[in-house]
């Protein structure tokens, strides 16, 4: 239960949805898209979000597709982690989203919600971020398909009014190796630490990083240190380190530095699975 | 509208009730509608004491609006009549104070349902999303083994 009221509206289209979203706005309003909805209602309830005016877009077809079209998955915003994962079209996103939260939670977190949440982790962008995929947009100016990697800088960087719709991504990644690791704080459960998540094409190596930094990223410049291969493993390694993004998370979770020293293992881990 | 008169399938019964848009599905369940079986432990989809069966699927009515549930199929603890779990849980002493059990119960009967074959694995993938402060968890895995163990064609 929230302890402030909205209205409800649960749109059928697209156009509907940014209309309405456009309307409320200039009303003087404040709209707000919700999919999974589980950020509103659990931050709502300690009045660290708020709206006046629910825009639910589960019922737009076209945020609802899973589907193969030539050489694309197309995946929409508002399917829900689970449904992901038992579809398993795209292991290493299969793999990556079976971390998030937990089972039960994860039929309600949707694929959109956790790329656009307020959370540091938004583990669900990393494959995305690794894959080049691109991004189905809407918003008062009418649909735009983006590179999520020109999108996507620290969050994604949707205008007022706008809502993600759909990803897709070429079939050539989906099959590529991977591996994806999460590091906990301690046992199976706990709060998590750091993700990493890694492609292979051809004998270059993709990382994406979530949880080391309050964002999510994938850095051209630690991917060419660790595919250096004139250089020394270990150097390989440390230079990626000197290279990830500023600031590093400092918090009771994990010191930065200790958030380093998993980074640093992490890398290692990466390097013997996918250069063998 | 900041108030809706909608009507939720609960348990197989149509049942009209009126809600805030804020409303959780489980306030709306315990407050409204008298059903008292989902219990509130977090409030904040953590703990699994609220679970409840959306479409067979287990559901955190602390983390869904009532207005979501509209058109859905809601089962909730009261509408288990002897599923094999419950009678499970009972011979597994698969509870000590049992305020997480109707949760558990929810859980374990949704993944019975869509995965009869669960693996250890498997297993654990789903317990994991629910709390229990009494017991050391080995019983109520016992519980869900038990009966995937009778459900299985041999
Ligand atoms: S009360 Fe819903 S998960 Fe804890
Ligand atoms: S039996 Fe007491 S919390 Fe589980």
């Amino acid at each position: 239960m929230l302890p402030f009221d909205f209205d409800y509206y649960k749109p059928e289209t697209l156009k509907e949805a940014v209309d309405l979203f456009q309307y409320l706005d200039q009303q003087g309003n404040q709209p707000m898209f919700f999919s999974g909805g589980t950020e509103l209602i659990t931050l709502g309830r300690i009045d660290l979000a708020y709206t006046d005016a629910v825009i639910d877009i589960k019922d737009i077809a076209e945020s609802k597709v899973m589907k193969v079209s030539g050489d694309h998955l197309i995946l929409g915003s508002t399917l829900s982690l689970t449904e992901i994962e038992e579809a398993n079209l795209f292991p290493l996103l299969t793999k990556t989203a079976s971390e998030i939260a937990d089972h039960t939670a994860r039929g309600k977190i949707t694929l959109g919600g956790n790329i656009c949440a307020q959370i540091f982790y938004r583990e669900a962008v990393l494959p995305f971020l690794l894959a080049d995929s691109q991004v189905l947009i809407i918003g008062p100016e009418g649909k735009k398909v983006i590179p999520i990697n020109e999108i996507f800088h620290e969050q994604l960087r949707l205008k007022r009014g706008e809502f993600l719709v759909q990803l897709a991504t070429d079939s050539r990644f989906i099959t590529a190796p991977f591996i994806s690791i999460k590091r906990r704080q301690q046992w199976d459960t706990g709060y998590p630490l750091i993700t990493i998540a890694a492609l292979k094409t051809g004998q270059e190596l993709r990382v994406a990083i979530s949880g080391l930094c309050p964002f999510p990223f994938r850095s051209k410049e630690v991917e060419s240190v660790l595919n250096n291969i004139e250089m020394s493993l270990e150097a390989r390694v440390q230079g990626a380190i000197e290279l990830v993004p500023d600031p590093i998370l400092d918090d009771v979770e994990g010191s930065a530095e200790y958030r380093l020293f998993v980074l640093q293992n992490l890398f290692y881990d990466v390097l013997a699975r996918l250069e063998r | 509208m900041k108030f809706h008169t909608i009507t939720l399938n609960i348990n197989g019964n149509n049942r009209v009730v009126t809600v805030r848009s804020a409303d959780t599905l489980l306030y709306a369940l315990r407050g409204k509608l008298g059903l008292t079986g989902s219990k509130p432990g977090c409030l904040n989809g953590d703990c699994g004491a609220c679970t409840v069966n959306l479409d067979g699927w287990p559901m955190k009515s602390c983390l869904m609006l009532a207005v979501e549930a509209i058109g859905k199929k809601v089962t909730t603890i009261e509408g288990l009549q002897n599923a094999p779990i419950q009678q499970a849980f009972v011979e597994n002493f698969a509870f000590q104070c049992g305020y997480c059990t109707p949760g558990f119960i929810m859980n374990c009967h949704s993944l019975i349902e869509q995965h009869p074959d669960a693996d250890d694995e498997k297993i654990k993938e789903w317990l994991e999303s629910n709390i229990c402060r009494c017991t050391g968890y080995a019983e109520i895995e016992r519980a869900v083994k038990s009966v995937l163990k009778k459900n299985r064609v041999p």
